[in-house]
């Protein structure tokens, strides 16, 4: 069963859910297998409920490293036909085809599911929109991404980024390994989510990891401070239209880092900053530094429970809100590190670990990759 | 001498069974309506002078006190009520403008009442106050839009630095009400209590007094169309300065206190001669325009060395989103909105009735062209006009405001009983008076103490809504409209507001 | 020792604490049946509220560390309470010889004008935590405290 109306409610709406998360990756830029992500997740069953999985997985298409690879569900023919023809108008497309997925699973209805390695067209060629004219590549895809995901029905574009791609549905996330044939992709990050939502508005395109350009995102958790996270990311031209928490997050680690440059620790400091009481008693430039982090990105503070993983071209960053209201383990055994919800999802991958670890509300886990990634970084 | 053809408006009840005859009441009414008869030994009223302030009932050792509001009503229609009826009659003996003080009297609809706030349930864990840190810290300046760092080292250290800000303990501030309107010792129990509750006074247009400078660093001062008591060393006594423009209670009108209520301190600190009327013209005769505002705001900034923030203050009009922008556009720091249930010391009773619109509508209006322009970071939201309780004001917040300002609450927490005769000048309380026999019944000591009282007593039932919504910092909730619901409230209003209806869901 | 102190800045003339005054000195201590039963119609409370223009003050005894009115008195009516250090007087041993009302710089005692014996003199309400009339003075222009030992 898939659900893929655009809701009508001139309201945003955001669903509920609880949550497992788990991520893996190789400090060394390594490909592995999806044997290990798969079990991690399987292991917390539990946590979900069948309504919702996914994967992201980085480095899985060197082949086409310096393209975008847009994964986008249909509805129905119709809606394909005319996105396609959207795609052709903005977009060199250099391959395309249906995402390798088995019909003889416990999936039973799913959408059409196509994936698309493209180059939107320079500036000036063929760009038939003259409001896009100065924008970067990045900012071109995330435009016309966006337009899609909100113009077009029965069109959803849920991944975007370049040499990665997520893999989600309506389903327990092991189900999905196997619908999408996960065991034939290697990657050196890969990211899972296990979903409970608490509505029944399930469809396809709310399961997690939600993802943007490279941005890959699960989370557990409900964000309370939504309704001024989302307006606060209008400010800077980013529109909410999936109705997820998860969105807010890959929105404002997209607006802080990539926009403007903040470094992922001052990210982190953003989403879930320190006590005021705490910022008292720091020393003076740091009492500074703080204060008017606070005060300038009060918008972005990411209230309420939640642990979350973000991945990048370049590594990961896990994070937890600051009074730790759900659970977040990280662990290291040689070039690998692991996050999950619990430990026993980590310990069923590799039960000899060097460091395991609960990190502390607001601290956050960064795993940068030793070497950049052999990916190309956008222009 | 005519006729007088009304009758009084209160009665004075008093239960001889308990009189004692001591007299307190007939010490403690201004307005002379106890009178003692040495003679009979007793205490008769005079009903036409009451106000129905409360005074003597409170004073009154025995309890033998009780105001009522006098039977004998008009026969009047639902049009015709006795107050309009009343009002007609005393304009036709006296060929005068009615006047009025406190906030506006007419059964508008209140959006606060209209709204509910979330809470959480399973999905997402309330968070107690009492265990957990609440962070009601709320920082009021203009913001950047971005910030840059600079790594000096391996030590990343900020390139962009705050221009200077206000941190408030708590998302609340004492609004402006003049010395000449208040008292000295109603000034001395704001400030001391703004001091020491680390939030912030104002000292309305009518200058600071000496006495009053040590708590320079908790006080933002008013400029007005009147200027009194403005010169550089005033608007550098201060933590703001703020322009004011208009205000809710008289949108468009200026003021007028009275040379008899402009004695020696007075005059010293409004630098005008005793005795004189001290006359705010209706507009700035400097500002005809939005030009002309970004003058003065620049001309202020200049004069305190851009030290301070400066805010500008509107009433709440029909166009007020756009001349808030405009206003953020002139450079103010921070937009004070003062809503059509906003107060005053005096107005015709017209004005302070009839003219604005409310603050629920104002801060959600304004908030949203802010962000619609991208230009909410560029100045605060300060809402004033009405604020009952803390429901109001988390209301407030959610819809957008980053703070809000308090008058009437402040005055009722001093002793006011809002009998809205402020412009007699004869407040029994000693708040809205210059008698000297008057002001000293408000204690600096007690006032400070009370208005503090407040100020935690809304606090802690803030830190419970918010906990109650899972959000332990109020930055989290401010124009988060996610978290209200409207009720009984049509759609357009609904839109106006961004909430939705009560049982709508996420 | 602790003391009666008043602000006149904040003393309003209300003489509410007059009216305490006499009431905490009756038996029955309530104020209606104090005023209907018990207090005569001239009686003056300990404490008395001298008023001129819109300044007013309340002052009752100082119970002075040198006291002339305990020198003056010949009976010994008037003495110190070693515990308190309190100014009191006996009135059984009082005479009526008004030699304390003589001697006293704030003329704060009074005689009843029958008896002629002493009657109303502050007893600081006898070792109440708080005398009537500072309890009940409305704005905290009454305050009992003990300055000495803070200087
Ligand atoms: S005006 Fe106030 S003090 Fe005077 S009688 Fe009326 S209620 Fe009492
Ligand atoms: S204050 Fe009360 S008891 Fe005293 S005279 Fe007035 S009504 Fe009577
Ligand atoms: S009770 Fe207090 S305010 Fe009233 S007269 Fe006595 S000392 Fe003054």
């Amino acid at each position: 069963m898939f659900r893929f109306e655009k809701k009508a409610n001139p309201f945003y709406e955001k669903d509920v859910s609880g949550c497992a998360v788990s991520a893996i990756m190789n400090t060394k830029g390594r490909r592995f297998s999806s044997e290990g992500i798969v079990k991690s997740i399987a292991n917390q069953r539990d946590r979900s409920n069948g309504l919702g999985g996914g994967f992201a997985a980085y480095g899985i298409y060197p082949q086409f490293a310096e393209l975008y690879a847009l994964h986008i569900m249909y509805q129905n023919q119709a809606s394909a036909h005319k996105t396609e023809q959207y795609l052709d108008d903005y977009f060199q497309v250099e391959h395309k085809e249906v995402i390798p997925h088995r019909h003889d699973t416990v999936i039973s209805h799913h959408p059409f599911l196509r994936r698309y390695f493209v180059k939107p067209y320079p500036v000036g060629e063929k760009t038939p929109d003259r409001i896009f004219e100065r924008l970067s590549e990045d900012e071109l895809v995330i435009k016309n991404v966006m337009r899609i995901n909100t113009g077009f029905d029965g069109a959803f574009v849920f991944s975007c980024g370049k040499n990665m791609g997520v893999f989600k549905g309506v389903g327990y996330p092991e189900d999905l390994a196997v619908f999408f044939k996960l065991e034939e992709y290697s990657a050196y990050i890969w990211i899972a989510h296990g979903r409970f939502p608490t509505n029944s508005a399930v469809w396809w395109g709310g399961a997690h990891p939600f993802s943007l350009l490279d941005w890959a995102v699960v989370h557990n958790g409900e964000i309370s401070s939504y309704g001024i996270n989302k307006r606060f990311l209008e400010n800077f031209g980013y529109n909410c239209t999936l109705f997820t928490d998860t969105e807010v997050i890959a929105y404002i680690f997209d607006l802080l880092v990539r926009r403007h440059d903040l470094s992922f620790e001052m990210a982190s400091k953003v989403m879930a900053p320190p006590f005021w009481d705490e910022i008292e008693k720091m020393p003076d430039e740091e009492k500074e530094l703080y204060t008017t982090l606070r005060a300038t990105y009060g918008g972005a503070l990411l209230n309420g429970p939640f642990s979350v993983i973000a991945g990048f071209k370049n590594g990961i960053i896990a994070l937890n809100d600051r009074v730790k209201l759900r659970p977040l383990v990280a662990a290291r055994k040689d070039d690998f590190a692991y996050v999950a919800s619990e430990e026993a999802a980590i310990r069923i991958v590799q039960s000899e670990l060097d460091r395991v670890w609960s990190p502390a509300g607001g601290e956050p886990v960064i795993v940068m990759l030793e070497e950049p990634a052999a990916v190309p970084t956008a222009p | 001498m005519a006729l007088k053809t009304y009758e009084s408006e209160f009665k004075i009840v008093r239960d001889d069974s308990k009189c004692i005859a001591c007299q307190v009441c007939v010490r403690q009414c201004a307005n002379n309506a106890h009178i003692y008869d040495a003679e009979d030994e007793k205490v008769y009223a005079d009903d036409s002078k009451c106000v129905n302030c409360h005074r003597c009932v409170s004073m009154c050792p025995t309890k033998a006190l009780h105001i009522e509001h006098t039977p004998l009503q008009f026969m009047g229609t639902a049009n015709w009520t006795s107050s309009a009826i009343r009002n007609v009659i005393k304009q036709a003996d006296t060929g005068g403008v009615v006047l009025t003080a406190m906030g506006c009297d007419k059964k508008y609809p209140n959006y606060w009442d209209r709204i509910l706030l979330n809470a959480s349930q399973v999905t997402n864990p309330s968070i107690d106050p009492l265990r957990e840190p609440m962070e009601l810290k709320t920082i009021i300046g203009k913001k950047p839009d971005k910030l840059e760092f600079e790594n000096k080292g391996g030590k990343v250290s900020l390139k962009t630095h705050l221009t200077p800000q206000l941190e408030l303990s708590t998302p609340i501030m004492f609004s402006a009400m003049s010395y000449g309107s208040i008292s000295l010792n109603a000034h001395k129990s704001l400030a001391r209590a703004a001091f020491e509750y680390g939030i912030y006074w104002n000292t309305g247009e009518g200058g600071l007094h000496k006495d009053l400078k040590k708590y320079k660093d908790r006080t933002i001062v008013q400029v007005a169309s009147g200027r009194f008591g403005v010169n550089s060393e005033y608007l550098n006594t201060s933590a703001a300065v703020e322009i004011k423009i208009g205000q809710g209670a008289k949108p468009g009108i200026g003021g007028h206190l009275p040379g008899e209520k402009v004695p020696e301190e007075i005059s010293v600190t409004r630098m005008i001669p005793a005795g004189t009327d001290a006359l705010s013209p209706a507009p700035h005769h400097d500002i005809y325009s939005i030009e002309d505002l970004k003058q003065l705001v620049y001309a202020i900034k200049e004069a305190t060395r851009y030290t301070k923030p400066v805010f500008v203050k509107i009433a709440a009009v029909h166009n007020v989103s756009s001349i808030a922008s405009g206003v953020v556009r002139a450079g103010a720091d921070a937009v004070v909105i003062d809503g059509l249930l906003g107060g005053t010391g005096a107005a015709p009773a017209v004005m302070r009735d009839n003219v604005g619109i409310p603050i629920e509508l104002a801060i959600a209006v304004v908030d949203a062209r802010f962000r619609d322009e991208g230009i909410r970071n560029q100045a605060s939201i300060i809402a004033a006009g009405g604020f009952r309780n803390s429901a109001d004001v988390i209301k407030a917040i959610a819809l957008g405001a980053d703070a809000v300002y308090l008058g009437t609450a402040a005055l009722v927490a001093l002793g006011c009983h809002v009998c809205q005769k402020c412009y007699t000048g004869k407040c029994n309380w000693g708040i809205a008076t210059q008698d000297p026999y008057l002001t000293k019944r408000l204690n600096p000591n007690i006032g400070s103490g009370r208005l503090m009282n407040l100020l935690r007593g809304w606090s802690i039932e803030i830190k419970e809504m918010l906990g109650g919504m899972g959000i332990n910092a109020i930055e989290s909730l401010r124009g988060n409209r996610e978290h209200l619901r409207g009720i009984d409230l049509h759609d357009k209003e609904r839109e106006l507001l961004g909430i939705k209806a009560a049982g709508e869901t996420w | 020792m602790k003391r009666i102190y008043i602000s006149e800045e904040y003393c309003i003339g209300c003489r509410l604490c007059e009216i305490h005054c006499l009431v905490a000195h009756t038996k029955s201590k309530k104020i209606l049946k104090a005023f209907k039963d018990e207090i005569p119609k001239d009686a003056t409370a300990a404490v008395l509220v001298e008023e001129e223009g819109h300044l007013s003050f309340a002052l009752q005894c100082r119970h002075c560390s040198d006291a002339p009115c305990i020198e003056a008195c010949m009976t010994g009516a008037m003495y110190r309470d070693k515990k308190t250090g309190a100014v009191l007087h006996d009135e059984d041993k009082c005479v009526g010889c008004w030699m304390c009302i003589m001697v006293c710089p704030f003329g704060v005692t009074a005689a009843d004008p029958a008896t002629h014996k002493i009657t109303s003199k502050c007893d600081l309400c006898a070792g109440q935590d708080s005398p009537a009339c500072v309890a009940n003075c409305p704005n905290e222009a009454l305050v009992y405290e003990d300055r000495e030992n803070e200087s």
